[in-house]
This record gives structure tokens, sequence and C-alpha cells, in this order.
């Protein structure tokens, strides 16, 4: 389901119940305990799970931007030290790999039976996981110094190579493309989604054999490099703080960044009004001729511990979803691209909707694909400082990667 | 002391350093052996927002029996010691046969991930111990000049490096570097190149990490050689001076030789430092140049998947890094102290 169907969605959708005005949320009795992620859009849901708290109910939220780290460790001991964990498509593996989280089927029918299907996280057939946000990396265009060119918002990579060219030649700006590619995760997000775009597959069907060292990789590499000609000589530390930063002193044209920087790169903190006024969010580029936009769609959702007692696993389930109702959401309708109902897509939310309506392909659930990632993050990078051949990288991440699946037994 | 008297003396001491340091070295090798078990695949289909799929997932009851009947993983023996992410025999032997020269084989080398990080490492380790050593020692004698009003500021301020935690440093100095940074800037203008960046040539990375470390580790030395610089006899410094001896003369001849236990000592403290070198390459965000041992046993065990395997196996091969680079040390130690005895 696209976003825009979900808007109509929640449009139509009728408020029931969830009025938020019981500070005790209906809860008897139970420990709520959440780990994740740190940003506004988890921290509104924080705050409104937090008013669950009472004598008899205890709501602690530890919320860190190293939540991946701990998850498996701190939901292993028995009782688990937090009864929620905040994840997203890549970071519920490693607890169901271990079989950390439970089935919400009962809960879900119990306390908030008309939650839609688009939420709910099935694998198996069975609910794992509640999504409440969508996120996706995307362009954003800067309309007054395209204009300067005489081009519009591109709506392929080699749009964007030629676009960049005439900003070049023009002198407007001296490095006018960023994206996140920092050595290491953000590398590797930056060649699945151009892999992805391409219309390659990171395995062979059904098995964890790797599949990128082709054609399609070279041509994502290569690609990767044309665009990375344009930006700032020190790409290769570029994290999301670090492109928001530069989109938000002007210095950038055109920039591939994550939607969930949207709201705060449109407000007014940080930047001028020429700058976050002339500011587009538009979908993903295709690329090669492909039909589906270089991106990977992710959501964030929560699961709920294995390894506590149903009475808590309740509790936590009502108070998150008190922290999720309506009146949260759209109090705070800009910080995300909320999958709930009181949201009201506005500008920040255009690029991933667009992408997503584009028919992006969401990033792969699959249990070895971390160790795919990894092994892109830390073997691309020479390649980028134009130190080996394309060949050569592919090669280097098809062998760190099988080193790495042999040991956690993923091939033999 | 009688031996009785000896073992109730060390016995505290003696308990906290097998139960924290000779067990846990102990689990790091048992884990070392052993690779997760085989993963039981199964293909389901998961559905989420974006609609469903066919993906494959890991077959939990099967993959649980696996690990009931061997908790430990499947021994791997020192299997993994020699794949491609740590020693990478059989990829030494045959980028050994495929290459034609010295210099195709080196760059093979340098592109596994062991060599690429022992050689960021050894470089570290052998480039800053001694330009920490000589400019310690140099500020000490600068300071110990000083007028003695002067000195508690100076040696305050001298110390400064030393107290700011290394991340922070590391980070401060990050931005600084950055092209838009005071010394990016300013090293842009003077060299006149608007496309000279600190962070992105893998030379210029490296250079930066060893000014950083130097800069960092220098305080120490300082006030390790100040101390000491305390001590020195003055009867042989004016005796000295009485033969004509000039300045440098003096340092020569009198202060370096009284302070050589001291330099050992640096020496020795220094050389595992700078060994583990690890926070500035996450402060200068460097690992796409320069990748250090202890980085790459915190990249094995970071993200979705942990690498125990891994992970304990370059940590092992870190402890006999460091065990091999003090042996000359320990060594002349052990001399000097027998010496002594007799």
């Amino acid at each position: 389901m696209t976003i825009s169907k979900l808007s109509t969605f929640t449009g139509l959708a009728v408020i029931l119940g969830a009025s938020g005005a019981f500070a005790d949320c209906g809860i008897a009795s139970g420990r709520v305990a959440i780990l994740s992620n740190d940003f506004p859009a988890l921290q509104a849901m924080a705050a409104g799970a937090a008013e669950c708290a009472s004598a008899t109910v205890s709501v602690t939220a530890n919320q860190t931007t190293e939540h991946r780290d701990i998850q498996v460790a701190a939901l292993t001991a028995n009782p688990a030290e937090y009864t929620a964990a905040v994840v997203a498509n890549s970071s519920i593996v490693p607890l169901m790999n271990e079989g950390l989280i439970r089935p919400l089927d009962d809960l879900i029918a119990q306390y908030a039976p008309d939650l839609p299907q688009l939420n709910k996280i099935t694998i198996d057939g069975k609910v794992m996981a509640v999504a409440f946000m969508a996120n996706a990396q995307h362009l954003f265009v800067r309309d007054d110094l395209l204009a300067q060119v005489g081009a519009s918002a591109p709506a392929t990579y080699e749009e964007v190579l030629d676009i960049l060219g005439k900003l070049r030649a023009a002198g407007a700006v001296d490095h006018p493309f960023a994206m996140n590619t920092a050595a290491g995760w953000n590398l590797g997000e930056e060649f699945v989604n151009m892999y992805l775009g391409h219309g390659g597959e990171l395995f062979a069907a059904g098995s964890a054999a790797p599949a990128i060292n082709n054609e399609t990789g070279i041509a994502t590499l290569e690609m990767l490099a044309a665009l990375n000609e344009y930006a700032n000589p020190d790409f290769l530390t570029f994290d999301s703080n670090a492109t928001q930063a530069l989109w938000e002193s002007g210095e950038l044209a055109i920039a591939y960044m994550w939607g969930s920087r949207g709201g705060a790169i449109l407000d007014d903190q940080n930047s001028t009004p020429e700058i976050t006024g002339n500011t587009s969010l538009i979908a993903a580029p295709t690329v090669g001729g492909g039909a589906l936009p270089a991106s990977t769609l992710w959501w964030d959702g929560f699961t709920i511990a294995a390894n506590i007692s149903d009475e808590d696993a309740a509790a936590t389930f009502q108070a998150l979803m008190h922290g999720l109702r309506p009146e949260v959401i759209t109090a705070n309708n800009n910080a995300a691209v909320w999958l709930m109902e009181g949201y009201t897509p506005g500008a920040p939310a255009a690029g991933v909707a667009a992408t997503a309506n584009a028919g992006a392909r969401p990033y792969p659930m699959l249990p070895y694909v971390g160790l795919m990632h990894t092994a892109l993050g830390n073997e691309l990078a020479q390649f980028m400082q134009g130190q080996e051949s394309a060949e050569q990288a592919l090669a280097d991440v098809e062998a760190a990667y099988i080193a790495a699946a042999r040991e956690q037994g993923f091939l033999q | 002391m009688p031996h009785r008297t000896f073992l109730w003396f060390i016995l505290p001491s003696l308990t906290a350093m097998i139960l924290f340091i000779a067990l846990p070295i102990v689990s790091v090798v048992v884990q070392s052996l052993f690779v997760e078990h085989e993963q039981v695949l199964v293909t389901v289909e998961n559905c989420g927002p974006f609609g469903c799929t066919e993906e494959t997932r890991i077959d939990r009851e099967a993959t649980a029996a696996l690990r009931e009947a061997q908790p430990l993983g499947r021994f791997n023996g020192l299997g993994t010691y020699f794949n491609r992410s740590h020693l990478a025999t059989a990829e030494l032997s045959a980028a050994w046969q495929e290459s034609e020269t010295i210099g195709a084989f080196l760059g093979q080398v340098m592109n596994l991930p062991f060599y690429k990080a022992l050689v960021f490492t050894l470089s570290f380790t052998f480039i800053v111990t001694p330009l920490v050593l000589v400019l310690g020692l140099a500020i000490a004698l600068g300071v110990n000049g000083l007028p003695r009003l002067l000195r508690g500021p100076t040696i305050f301020f001298s110390l400064l490096p030393m107290i700011v935690t290394p991340l922070i440093g590391s980070l401060v100095l990050f931005w600084m570097i950055d092209a838009q940074g005071v010394i990016g800037a300013t090293l842009q203008r003077v060299f006149d190149d608007p496309n000279l960046s600190l962070k992105a040539s893998p030379v210029l990375t490296w250079v930066t990490l060893f000014v950083y470390g130097v800069w960092h580790s220098a305080p120490f030395a300082f006030i390790v050689f100040y101390a000491g610089l305390q001590t020195v006899p003055a009867e042989t410094l004016e005796a000295a001076m009485i033969d004509g001896a000039t300045r440098w003369q003096r340092i020569r001849y009198v202060v370096i030789p009284h302070l050589m236990p001291l330099a050992v000592f640096i020496t020795l403290m220094q050389l595992m430092d700078n060994f583990r070198v690890f926070e500035p390459i996450v402060g200068f965000q460097a690992q796409a140049s320069a990748t250090s041992l202890s980085y790459l046993i915190y990249s094995h065990l970071r993200g979705d998947v942990q690498q125990f395997g891994s992970a304990a196996a370059t940590s092992v091969l870190t402890i006999i890094g460091v065990a091999i680079l003090l042996t000359p040390v320990l060594i002349r130690t052990w001399r000097d102290f027998n010496r002594k005895r007799v």
C-alpha cells in the first residue's frame, strides 16, 4: 500500500476511544520500558507513552542512537531489560533470529482491533511489529539554482548528472551535490539503493549466496562515482548530520538525503528563507532506464519482548498505542512521515510519499543482509577514492561477505 | 619476606588479575575457535506497509536445537584466524602467484582488511612513539628553564591535550580541519588549492592522525620527564659546567642518561597505547583511509549482526602483536634489573 492510499485511509478512519483523556490509559498494572533510537518523532511517542505512568504502572524509556548495539543483549535477559524495542526493517532481523520478540496478534485483537493491515509487519503469518512511520532517501533540490541553468526537477540520475554538469559550468556552486557517503553503513546503504534501482538482486534467489559481482554492480558503482565527482572531496565522511548542515548552509543544489531530515531542513532554524523557500523534496530518481526509484523504503515500528510477563506485554502495548494516538501524531505532524491516523502529509513528507508511490522496494528483511551491508560499507571506500577498480571493489565485497557469512553459518 | 606472607600479600591483586585479565583472555581465545551454527533457513511471506514479499528467515526451532546440542557453536579450530578477515593465507598465496612485481603483491596485501589495519597500526605506533618522546623531553627541558613564576601556568596548559577526552579532542580537530574549518580553510588559502582536503586523501588523513597522536600523548611524556628533571643531581651538572660542557653537552651526557629509565617506561606505555589506537579513527571518521586493529574489533561487534568469532580472533592477534612489540623493551628492563642486583 502506498502513502497516498494511507492518507485517504486515515482520513476516513473513525477515531475510536483513544481520546487521551484517561491519564491512566486503562492499564491496571505493569512495567513499560522502551528502547529506541533518538529523534523527535520517537521522543514524542515515548512522551505520550509516559503519560500512562501511575502508582502501579512504571514507564521508562532509553532513547539512544546506539540502540541497535544493545537490543539483542538487553532482550536476551529474562526478564528482558526492556519490554519494547523500536526497530526498523534491518534491526528487527537480529531480534527475530534470536526469537526475542513475541507475536502481537493477541494484543492487537484485544486492544487495537481496528489497527489497519498497513501497520502490521507480518512475518510468516504472525504480526511481529507495529509500524508507525516510514522513511526513504530521496532528492532534495534547490529550485532557484536549477532555474539558473534552465533545468527542472530531475526524474533520472542521468538527468541529475546533466544538471550537475551545467551547474558546475555556470560556476553557481563549487560542489553542487551530496549524498550520505560516509564510509561504513551510510556508503553501504547508497550502494543498496542504487543497485536495487538498477533492478539488481543482492542475493541469489532463496539463498545467502551473494549476487552483486556483476554488470549491474559495476553500473551502480560507476553511477555513484560519477555523482560524487560533483561532491565535496570530503564526501567519504558525510553522514546525515553533515549533509543536512551543507544543505542548510546553501552549498548544495541537489542532494540525496533521508526524508526524516525534511522537517528539520524546511523549518526556520539554521538556514535562511532563501534556501528553505527554494527547497523541494521530490522522489528518488530512477537510474539506467529502470522503472523503480533508486531508493529503499524503511519503516520504524515497535516490537514487544518475548522474555517478559503477559501483564507487562499488555501494559507495554497499551502504553505505546497511547503514545501513538491521533492527538500525539497531529501535534507532531511534521516530525515524521507517520503511518498512523491523525497524520496530514505535509511538505516534509512529499519526497518519501513520491518515492513510495513510484514503487520503490522495501529494504530487504533478510537474516544475512546486515553482513552484506557491512561488507559493502567497508570495502567500497577505496573504489570511491579512485584507488581501485569497480571489479576489484565488488570482488572484495563478495570475498568479505563470504568470509563473514561462513562464520555466521549462512554459507558453507 | 617468607613465601607464605608474600602469598597473602599478593593474593588480592592476584585474584583480581585472574578474574579480570586472565579469565577474559581465556574466554576470548576459546570464542575465537568457534563459529556460529549452520543457520537453517526457511522461506516465508513477510508483509508490511509496502506490500508482501517472499523472504528467507532463520528457522528458529531448528537452529535452537543445534544450539542446545553445542552451546559454543561449531568448532572451527584456527579457521577463523586464517580466513580473509584475518591472516588471509589463501588470499596471500593467490596474490603471490598472480602478481608480477612486489609492488603489485603489496597492493593486493593492502587490500586485505587485517593487513591494511596492521600496517596503519604499526606506522602509527612507530611514528608517534619516538616523536612523543622527543617532543615530551623538549617541552620538559623548556619548562624547566622557565622562571619559577611561569612554570605552574605553563605546565597546566601543556597538559591540556591529555586532559581532553580523546574522542572529544579528535572531534574538535575534525571540525577544525574541515574544508570550512579554521585550519582547513587556512591550508587551502596558503597552498592556493580549493580542493585541498585533509579528510579526503589517505596520505593526509594518516598525517592528521599522526599529528593528533603526538598532540595527545606528548603531555604524558612531558610530565614524566619533567618530574625526572627535578631529580637530576646538581653536583654532576655543576661538575660538568666546571669542565666546560656546553648546555647541549650537559643534556646529552648528564640529563639524558639520568632520564633513560623514564624513557624506557614511556616507550613501554606509548607502544601499548599507540598499538591500540582507536578513538581518533572514530573521531576523524577516518575509516575510509585508515583502520586499526582495535577499529576492526569494534566494527566486527557493531551493527545488526555481531561477529563474535571474528572479533575474538582479531583480539587474540592484537594481544600477540602487543607481546611481540614489548618483548625487546621487557628484555632490556630485565637485563638492567639483573645487572643492578649483582
